[in-house]
């Protein structure tokens, strides 16, 4: 696999980690005391991107072009003018929650998936963005509602490297949708899923993706870790299937998926909504290799006593076999050999809300 | 022309910020913008995209707390104190 760094972003800065032995060890940090919603590596440009949620000071955009020495802020996206979420609130940017590149052939493409509820664009690397509206109008997204946060928020995009006119996010709550004309049209992509919390649990909007991931080689395979669930897609969205078990693998936020097999994901469960912390406390990470057909539970190596952490969405990654996870009590846990086995990598870390291998 | 103070905390981000700043305006909102003009990308600081006051700082002129935090109409003399604050609260 690969060799990569790990790049943490926790509620008080950024933390870079790089190979030592087996392990990791920190290189660097910034951004120390500000929160760290995100990251994102621009393998085109070699740019490193910090989402920063300032306590006091808004939502702000950092950059980097040397692995994180030095940063500049650059201008965050705006709402229009006289944007509304609904009849009675008007639009303002609350969080900048996920970044994503375009594909290799659209250099400069960047997407910002915020609170609440807009997906923006760039086209020259960030200098300047825009509300991307197809999105922003369409016809049931006064009707999206927060989950989690207090107004509805992009947390996944997806762009599909066989053809870049084809985007995917993720919204809390709304669900997935899709575009296949590079954002003239969108659509709702929910069937199968379940909405507990609704009325009509099988709406087609207002379900709770917590987080939507893809395999790198297969991009008709889609999985999430949902509100009510595990569900993956075999046919690009088009139907979902619930792979929830009765036991351990059920409710959580983050999912993984590996970039070669995509009928392989992990989850890091944790009891469900009312309680929000790690299963019988104990720490466990579930496997499937058969499109969650089955899931076996890994524990090797993770806290198996009083424990009580949590792992946020974006906070599971992979690269190869190679897997990490951060968590709320602020320990980062890596595994050589496909989540059957961990070691903890810091167990003093602030709260951690994203980690990605770049 | 109003004198502007700001919290410490501001100086992490404009290291240049004087903790004395004479700029001119009628309203707070003509006084942020002028000293936006002095240290590009303060005024994102201060107010949200939408141009109201950030939920948690607070801007006071002499003792008073602004009134207007939507639009920064509150008028401002040209002798007055004005004082760009943090609000007390995060962890």
């Amino acid at each position: 696999m690969p060799e990569k760094k790990l790049y943490v972003g926790t509620r008080k800065g950024l933390f870079i980690f790089e190979r030592n032995g087996a392990g990791y060890r920190l290189k660097r940090s910034s951004h120390l005391g500000i929160p760290v919603q995100n990251t994102l590596f621009d393998e085109r440009t070699g740019r490193l991107w910090a989402l920063l949620d300032h306590g006091h000071w808004g939502q702000k955009l950092s950059r980097s072009t040397d692995d994180g020495k030095t940063w500049e802020e650059i201008e965050s996206p705006k709402y229009p003018d006289g944007e509304m979420v609904n009849d009675d609130t008007a639009a303002t940017m609350r969080l900048i929650w996920v970044a994503a590149t375009g594909s290799n052939d659209q250099p400069g493409r960047i997407y910002l998936g915020t609170e609440p509820g807009g997906l923006f664009r760039s086209d020259n690397d960030g200098e300047s963005f825009e509300l991307v509206r197809s999105l922003w109008e369409h016809p049931t997204r006064k009707g999206w509602f927060g989950g989690g946060r207090d107004q509805a928020a992009i947390h996944s995009i997806l762009v599909d490297p066989r053809n870049h006119d084809r985007v995917l996010v993720g919204v809390s709550c709304a669900g997935v949708f899709e575009t296949t004309d590079a954002g003239k049209t969108w659509a709702a992509r929910n069937k199968g899923l379940r909405a507990d919390f609704l009325p009509d649990p099988a709406s087609e909007v207002g379900q709770d993706p917590h987080v939507v991931v893809a395999a790198k080689s297969d991009f008709d395979t889609l999985w999430q870790q949902n509100h009510c669930g595990i569900f993956v897609s075999q046919d690009g969205g088009m139907n979902w299937a619930d792979v929830t078990t009765d036991g351990t693998a059920n409710f959580g936020f983050a999912i993984a998926v590996h970039e070669e097999r995509p009928q392989t994901a992990w989850v890091v469960p944790a009891v469900s909504d009312e309680c929000r912390i790690a299963v019988d406390g104990k720490m466990v990470v579930c496997r499937t290799d058969d499109y969650g057909k089955t899931w076996t539970e890994h524990r090797k190596g993770l806290p198996q006593k009083d424990c009580y952490d949590v792992t946020f969405r974006h906070a599971l990654d992979i690269n190869g076999d190679e897997l990490a996870f951060g968590t709320t009590t602020g320990n980062l846990f890596v595994s050589a050999d496909g989540g059957e086995s961990w070691e903890g990598q810091g167990n003093y870390l602030p709260p951690v809300y994203s980690v990605h291998f770049h | 022309m109003a004198r502007v103070q700001f919290t410490r905390h501001l100086s992490r981000y404009f290291p240049d910020l004087e903790q004395n700043v004479e700029v001119e305006g009628n309203t707070v909102a003509q006084i942020v913008s002028g000293l936006n003009d002095r240290f590009p990308g303060l005024a994102a600081y201060i107010v949200d995209d939408q141009g109201a006051l950030r939920q948690h700082v607070n801007i006071f002129i002499g003792n008073e707390l602004i009134r207007d935090r939507k639009r920064l109409g509150d008028e401002v003399q040209a002798d007055d104190s004005v004082y760009v604050l943090q609000a007390l609260s995060g962890g």
